[in-house]
Parts: C-alpha cells; structure tokens; sequence
C-alpha cells in the first residue's frame, strides 16, 4: 500500500468517525429515576392551585454541533398530573377538566428553535412548536434552555454509557385557548396556567 | 341531655381547631399527600415525588365548625331540666 492508499483510508475513517460524531442523537425522555416532571400552578383570586407530573416521555434529536436543529415530542401523560387534595385531583381528571380518559396525553411537538445561543454546553433559545392540551393543538414559543452532559448517562445510571439531554422550560398558557372550562370559574380557577418543566433525555452508547 | 350535647359541641370545635393548628394551621384545602422534593446531583432537576399524609385544611376547621354547631343548635330541642318540688 502506497502512501497515497494510506492518506486516502486515513481520511476515510477520519470522516467517518466525524460523521457518527457530528449526526444528531436521540434522547430518551422517560426517566428510569422518576425525577422528570413538570410543575403547573394556577393563581386565582380566590385560591391557588399547584401540581406536578411525572408521567413524563418522548424523544429529543439533538445535534451538539448543531444545536439549533433541535427536534422532537414530549408527551406528559394525563393522569400523571397530581394535585395534593383528592377532590381537587378527581375533579382535575374528570371530564369538565382535563378529562384524562378520553385525552390521555399532553405533548409538545417542537419545530424549530430560534435565537439560539450556545455557551459551553448549555443552549438557549425560543422554541416553537405544537401544543396537544384536551385535542386541542396550538402552535406556540416557549423560551428554553437546554444543557448537553457528555458522557455523564453513568454517572446517573451505572453500568449505562452515554449522553445525557437536560431541557428546562417556563412558560404560560391559557386554560381558554384549550376549551378547559373557558369564561367558568375565572375566581377559583386561574385562566393562566404557568408550567415549569425540568426533564433528562439519555442517549446511551454502545 | 341539653348540658351534655353543649358540653359536645364545645369539645368537637376545640378539637377541631386544636388538630387544625397542631397539624401545621393549613390555609388551603385538605391535603392527604405532600410533596417530596429531591434533587438529581447529576442533572440538577428538582424531581417531586408525593408522599401520604394527612394536613387538615380549612374545610376540616369548616366542617369541625359545622358539627358543633349542629350539635349545639340541637340542644335547643331539649328543654332544661328544672327540679319541681
């Protein structure tokens, strides 16, 4: 082999080991420890209410090279949301409300992410995307933050390699917008809804 | 009769109110679970996991109320006892 051979096969595998690198990876949503979750707090003038989720899943393709090429769902399963007063939490599930039965999920569908901006290994950026509340779907922009943990899917997860996604986000929806009772209990029942979501994605390596 | 369902009423809505307060005087509803939080060292997320407990709210001190209310409005049915010579 010829030293000409050897350039070419050198820069063969250099731009294939470039290529795996540089290639979008998926990241797992559902969290094997339980801690994803997101946070919903209603303020009303006559009473406040505040809950989380854990029935968190879906999956991320994110690029660390690229990280505004970010795309994927997250899907929040209905009956995950908790409120700590059972009647509260019954009638939250039930049909006036989020009607878990028949609208099992919540998602989040992201398109594409603007104003990116990248220092070290956390991005920031407005997300737009699709909003899935009780079949109602909206298209709208949250402001995110996400954070890429290189090689740390181990420390959180023994005998596991990998990559880990951590997505934080705060941002606001109206209850009206999603036929959740519109123009009823405006007192209890705060028209806006501030969600806090706070979630890890794995990508695990062979 | 009309003594003792007095003496009641003044006992449930003492107790009522004792509980309440020694439970932590909670302003919202009942809650019978709480939240437990617990950071992830490796992500830093804040996971909210809920554990059973009971925290009576203002509808227990409502209801407490209620009862002894009841309880003391419905002595009224009874006529005081008069010793008759």
């Amino acid at each position: 082999m010829n030293l000409s051979k050897h350039l070419l096969l050198i820069g063969l595998v250099a731009g294939l080991v470039y290529g795996v690198q540089a290639a979008p990876q998926s990241f797992d949503f559902k969290d094997p420890k339980g801690v994803n979750n997101a946070v919903f707090q209603l303020d009303a003038p006559l009473e406040s209410i505040n809950g989380s989720a854990n029935g968190i899943s879906g999956t991320v393709s994110f690029d660390p090279e690229n990280p505004s090429a970010v795309s994927g769902k997250i899907i929040v399963t209905t009956a995950s949301l908790t409120v700590p007063n059972p009647m509260q939490n019954t009638h939250l599930h039930g049909p006036n409300w989020l009607d878990a039965t028949q609208f099992p999920q919540i998602s989040f569908e992201a398109k594409s992410l603007a104003n990116a901006k990248t220092k070290d290994n956390v991005t920031t950026g407005d997300l737009t995307g699709t909003f899935t509340l009780k079949g109602v779907s909206k298209d709208i922009t949250v402001p995110v933050k996400l954070t890429y943990l290189k090689d740390k899917l181990s420390a959180r997860v023994p005998n596991l390699n990998g990559d880990l996604l951590v997505i934080r986000a705060n941002f606001s929806i109206n209850r009206e917008d999603f036929n959740i009772q519109p123009g009823q209990y405006e007192d209890k029942v705060s028209t806006t809804i501030n969600l806090s979501l706070a979630i890890a994605g794995a990508s695990p390596k062979p | 009769m009309k003594r003792a369902l007095q003496i009641l009423a003044l006992v449930v809505l003492l107790a009522t109110a004792a509980t309440w307060l020694a439970m932590g005087a909670n302003r919202g509803w009942t809650k019978t679970s709480v939240a437990v939080k617990t950071l992830d060292p490796v992500t830093e997320i804040e996971g909210i996991t809920y554990q059973q407990k009971f925290l009576p709210g203002v509808d227990f001190l409502g209801a407490g109320a209620g009862l002894a209310v009841a309880l003391a409005g419905s002595s009224l049915f009874f006529r005081k006892r008069t010793n008759s010579k």
